[in-house]
């Protein structure tokens, strides 16, 4: 075929590291290895600053459950296991209306699917996917059933992972944990609306299910990232899709039926969050929030994890991220009428305390 | 498995031969068999030692908050710490940023000059053509996204530093050293070592790009270049925004400092069926030239093939190139090219006083180069251009 200009070249072909198996973990051992290491905010409208949209033919209502532990890290720093798993325990009874966490669970996921946890950890230690909450969820979807060797915590960069503290693990049975970096993007591109993108074959090839497990933080240029941003994670060219506060480009991601037919639910970390100079972690706009916010409707916990936020600033007395020129616009998009990913409209989401 | 560069990046003759002369070599992104597609590898798809590739830019500001804004391309991004530009290839690092692409060589080919297409530059000649990954936007229609619209660390490649690159340009006969195929602007502090390193050896440089660039920063880069062949895509601002992800004017302002610099420079404008392909846009292009370049700029209409996120245009039909010479002939324009376009005669340069063909192309090579001491043999009017080496 003729170039379009000067496009034909030759390229050096990729260099393949030989596989090798590396030594199984039981969930135990995986379990130590993989991880080392308010009141009730009522989405009341009062700061809405952008204007719920019409929608049609929606659900009756989205729920969003808000866990909160003032003694999460019991008098230290680091979070407790144990009050961590109890945490979670409330908050998925909470959201599936269950007296017991299993079932709760069991109503998530069936035995034999694949889940994904898709972790955030550009931030580092300091702020990423909490690994006490990403132990308790994989010791939960264990008891409800899943394999541990079913089971992959994962994000685009194996470096990014360890540097965030999570131990690599890629044995045959126990639960995985890597980047994409070691198993690339599908070679084909997928699009909707304005992105076109490679997929991480660790969705692709390795989950039926997607538990999207991000952080509650400010974004610079998107105003928060929270659950519907962390798939920037998922694709191969995120760069191309900040400009315009990443609108329309984060709803349209979230629209991929790659991405949309695996998500089942959103657990975010907002154990320690971040309401300015995200996302890179800077202790100094990071407080100890202790909590959890969960659903299964993304834009309705954006929107709820955005208010969240416009209170801290509002508290630290700095100005709301719409007059600062970076509300986050791409909340409302993915509620229109062209996506339908979930709610923005305070009075269709009930945020419920566990 | 063939490896075209040992870690020293000395180059295997043979493979590199296989590699360079097999025309469209099929790329060797992503290429996982589908068994082993999703089982994780030990040390990654493929590890690159980032530092060897990572140097500081030349192009920016730092801000406050470890916050930096790039001052290579018209997007003039603002840039946190941890985060990359829109190009993806520069990132920053605690408020200093960096290239991630330096000597970071992902496809490299020993091509005729005239597949640029440079038409009026040592024609007959071969260029050492080199890419890194990455590009400052986003064409609905590239041909290479798989690398410009990639992260570095995404794709294959290998460590060849300037003074390689010069090294290589010598060994397979290259006169020139040609920075293309993915978007030069982006890795412009390779470009500049790399030019130097082959002027120092003898080898000129020359640039296949966007144009898309900021006026300091073009200044430097390409007043290191010998020659320059610049893709005007469209002639409208929305053409741009909506097909390219960029913007017109910053580039129009690139020809015209690069005329104003006395750089040789030729335009190509892709054709694409019904998005940029009305007469008005060919004769507002063809007048703006005129006005602001002058008539001795070569400008190649080239044919369109579905690609990327365009593949539900057709192919170009060649009426149309016909049409879009025709508008630009009439405004006067010496030479006006129809590329892509496998024999037709406006692949061909003409003397444009006496009308007589001066250099025959078939294919992509000059089969016949008429023109002696820079002008026609037969008028003796002068033809712009770098005739001879
Ligand atoms: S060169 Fe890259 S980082 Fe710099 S302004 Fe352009 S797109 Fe942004």
């Amino acid at each position: 075929m003729l170039p379009q200009t000067d496009s034909n070249r030759g390229v050096y072909p990729q260099r393949r590291s030989a596989m090798s198996a590396k030594r199984s973990a039981s969930r135990r051992d995986f379990l130590k290895e993989c991880f080392s290491g308010a009141a009730l905010l009522r989405a009341s409208g009062t700061m809405g600053l952008l204007a719920p949209v019409q929608q049609a033919a929606l659900p009756a209502k989205s729920k969003v459950v808000i866990a909160r532990d003032e003694l999460l890290r019991g008098t230290g720093s680091t979070v407790d296991s144990r009050r961590m798993l109890s945490l979670l325990d409330r908050a998925m009874q909470t959201l599936f209306d269950r007296d017991h966490a299993i079932e709760a669970w069991s109503k998530l996921v069936r035995p034999g699917e694949t889940v994904g946890l898709k972790v955030n950890t550009l931030g580092g230690r300091g702020l990423s996917s909490n690994l006490q909450l990403v132990e308790a969820i994989c010791e939960r979807l264990q008891e409800a059933g899943t394999k541990a060797g079913d089971i992959v915590v994962w994000d685009r960069d194996s470096n990014e992972l360890e540097h965030s503290g999570f131990h690599l693990s890629t044995g045959a049975s126990g639960v995985q944990c890597f980047g994409t970096d070691r198993v690339d993007y599908e070679p084909e591109l997928v699009t909707h609306g304005s992105v076109g993108s490679r997929l991480s074959r660790i969705l692709t090839q390795r989950c039926n299910v997607l538990i999207n497990v991000p952080v509650l933080k400010d974004h610079d240029g998107a105003g928060v990232t929270i659950a519907m941003k962390n798939m920037y994670g998922v694709i191969h060219n995120p760069n191309k899709y900040h400009p315009n506060g990443c609108n329309p480009y984060i709803a349209d991601l979230n629209m991929l039926p790659e991405i949309r037919s695996r998500m089942r639910l959103t657990i975010c970390d907002a154990t320690t969050a971040q309401y300015e100079g995200g996302p890179a972690f800077k202790p100094e706009y990071s407080w100890r929030h202790n909590a959890l916010i969960v659903s299964q409707d993304p834009v309705a916990l954006d929107y709820t994890g955005w208010q969240i936020i416009e209170r801290k600033r509002a508290e630290k007395g700095l100005k709301t991220l719409q007059a600062e020129g970076r509300a986050p616009h791409y909340i409302a998009t993915a509620a229109d009428a062209g996506h339908q990913l979930g709610t923005n409209d305070p009075s269709r989401i009930t945020v419920a305390e566990a | 498995m063939d490896h075209e560069l040992d870690v020293q990046g000395n180059v295997n003759r043979r493979s590199f031969l296989k590699c360079a002369l097999a025309s469209g070599a099929a790329l060797g992104v992503g290429e996982f068999p589908a068994s082993l597609a999703a089982a994780p590898l030990p040390g990654g798809a493929q590890k690159q030692d980032d530092a060897q590739f990572t140097v500081e830019a030349k192009f920016y500001q730092k801000l406050q908050n470890k916050k930096v804004k790039c001052k290579l391309c018209p997007r003039e991004c603002t840039v946190g710490d941890r985060e990359r530009g829109y190009c993806g290839v520069r990132e920053n690092r605690g408020g200093t940023y960096y290239s991630l692409v330096h000597s970071r060589v992902c496809a490299a080919h020993v091509d005729p000059v005239e597949k640029k297409p440079l038409f009026h530059y040592l024609p007959g000649t071969v260029a050492f053509s080199l890419a890194t990954a990455g590009c400052n936007v986003n064409c609905k229609f590239c041909q290479n996204w798989d690398i410009s619209q990639s992260r570095p660390e995404q794709v294959p490649a290998d460590f060849i530093p300037p003074r390689r690159v010069a090294e290589l340009a010598k060994q397979y006969g290259c006169p020139t050293i040609a920075y293309t195929y993915s978007e030069p602007v982006v890795f412009s502090e390779f470009l500049m070592d790399a030019a130097d390193a082959g002027h120092a050896a003898g080898i000129r440089s020359i640039v296949v790009s966007n144009g898309y660039m900021q006026q300091e920063s073009l200044k430097a880069a390409y007043g290191k270049m010998d020659a320059v062949k610049i893709d005007l895509k469209s002639f409208t601002e929305s053409y741009y925004k909506d097909v390219v992800t960029g913007q017109l004017k910053p580039v129009l302002d690139s020809l015209v400092t690069l005329r104003k610099m006395d750089k040789w420079t030729e335009i190509v404008y892709l054709v694409v069926p019904t998005l940029n392909d009305d007469d008005a846009g060919f004769q507002g292009l063809a007048r703006w030239i005129k006005t602001n370049l002058g008539l001795d700029v070569p400008l190649h209409f080239t044919q369109f093939h579905p690609e990327y996120l365009l593949k539900n245009l057709p192919i170009t039909p060649v009426p149309t190139l016909e049409r879009a010479k025709a508008i630009a002939d009439s405004e006067g324009l010496h030479y006006v090219y129809i590329g892509n376009v496998p024999g037709h005669p406006a692949q061909n340069t003409y003397c444009p006083k006496c009308h007589k063909m001066l250099v025959e192309r078939v294919g992509f090579t000059a089969s016949k180069n008429l023109i002696r001491k820079d002008s026609c043999p037969f008028c003796q009017h002068p033809i712009p251009g770098i005739w001879h080496t």
